[in-house]
């Protein structure tokens, strides 16, 4: 949904929160609490610097070498920050792998913790009632949402962030990607298969989508 | 307070999870700036993520359910900075800045800013870890009037340590000023059915994050 329609949505709410969050600025402002231009780069980091991009690349790369995906599975935190065109991540991150007979997903239920330093911020589905309050009791009600059923038989293992460590899905390899390229193979890792509530695409989906 | 709205696993009634394809880091300029700020003043040390969680978890329920996700971080961050003497309400009435601020001990720069940076929460180990992966332990039946990151649905409930991912703040404590104390912290996994009754689909298991002091041996 694009921002005018939520704003056509929240219209009255948006407009009293514009003032509101002007306001309270302008007092930290003042006060010398806050530097406009530091704000400004806060924002610019989040919007542009960190997102799935980050996952994205580090999934296609446990993909493509299998020391390196041993490494992330043992310790993530360390796997990423050794590979020096990757940005450090900060400690306690987990990565959990999908395999034929699991599959993982990623939820907080008790606030919105989600692994911004590999995924950027999180979407608002993730910080939704609905998503915090199904995924630990109705996890393939929550997938069908998604439009993701799973093969009969699949282990569903539910991670619930409740503190400060934080969980990456390294989502299945597509099939009919054999010889690809690490880059060609990251394009296919979306947001939600590291999170654990989509699959990659497949080759075909990609091709369907660009065509 | 501890069982209070935003304690959601397992509820019902709240309907259907609802993607948005495309979807923007942001939905509103406001959003930018209650981030920024939000981080900006985190920065200050003046309080704890725990302590800034539980700012959010003390809104009534009705507001909580009914503010999005940075409008709630906007209300967490005006209680806050008017509990801490920062800002007085006058001011927050008035719009504008009505005395000079107090000295701040750290405060964000722009060349802070530059640099992306992420809170380390390891600590070191005042003792060895009481659990090891594998052992059976239970959670606690506790309801404390505090922070706690013990969730409700896995309370009282048998579970298996699966790791032990080392000594980290103790956010009951950190919440509410009384030191970072830090504990053991495990991944315990749960089954569906511990969790939610023999009617619950057995093949689905739930992992929490939990820390020593809501456990004990089984």
């Amino acid at each position: 949904m694009p921002a005018d329609d939520h704003a056509h949505d929240h219209g009255s709410e948006l407009s009293e929160m514009q003032l509101r969050v002007r306001a309270l600025e302008t007092i930290l402002t003042e006060k010398g609490y806050v530097d406009p231009a530091a704000l400004d780069q806060i924002v610019e980091n989040v919007e542009t610097k960190i997102g799935p991009h980050i996952g994205a690349r580090v999934v296609a790369r446990a993909w493509v070498d299998p020391a390196f995906k041993q490494r992330l599975l043992a310790d993530a935190t360390e796997a990423v920050n050794s590979v020096a065109e990757f940005d450090p991540v900060g400690a306690h991150l987990i990565a959990v792998e999908n395999t034929p007979q699991t599959h993982n997903v990623v939820v907080c239920t008790l606030c919105s913790c989600y692994p911004w330093p590999v995924l950027g911020l999180p979407p608002v589905w993730y910080k939704s009632a609905p998503y915090r309050s199904r995924t630990v009791i109705d996890p393939k009600g929550v997938l069908a949402d998604f439009g993701v059923s799973l093969p009969a038989g699949t282990d569903i293992r539910i991670w619930d962030s409740t503190a400060e460590t934080r969980f990456l899905v390294v989502p299945m390899r597509p099939a009919g990607t054999d010889g690809w390229s690490e880059e060609a193979l990251a394009a296919l890792v979306t947001r939600d298969s590291m999170v654990g509530t989509g699959l990659p695409k497949s080759p075909e989906e990609q091709k369907a989508e660009a065509g | 307070m501890t069982n209070s709205i935003h304690d959601m696993g397992g509820m019902h009634g709240f309907g259907p999870v609802e993607p948005e394809p495309n979807e923007p880091v942001f939905h509103a300029d406001w959003e930018r700036r209650v981030y920024a700020l939000q981080r900006a003043m985190g920065a200050t040390g003046l309080w704890t993520i725990d302590g800034g969680r539980a700012s959010l978890e003390n809104l009534p329920p009705l507001a909580y359910l009914a503010a999005s996700y940075y409008k709630r971080w906007f209300l967490g961050l005006e209680r806050r900075v008017v509990a801490h003497g920062l800002v007085g309400e006058d001011e927050i009435t008035a719009g504008r800045a009505l005395r000079p601020g107090i000295r701040l001990n750290r405060k964000l720069t722009l060349d802070d800013a530059k640099v992306m940076s992420f809170a380390n929460f390891d600590r070191p180990s005042a003792g060895p870890a009481r659990f090891k992966p594998g052992d059976p332990v239970r959670t606690k039946s506790i309801h404390p009037t505090t922070h706690t990151r013990l969730p409700r649905y896995a309370r009282g409930k048998l579970g298996t340590v699966e790791a032990v991912r080392g000594c980290h703040v103790f956010p009951d404590t950190a919440a509410v000023g009384a030191g970072e104390n830090p504990q053991w912290l495990y991944g315990v996994v749960f089954t569906g059915r511990e969790l939610w009754g023999e009617e619950a689909d057995p093949a689905i298991k739930v992992s929490i994050e939990a820390f020593e002091p809501y456990l004990v041996p089984a």
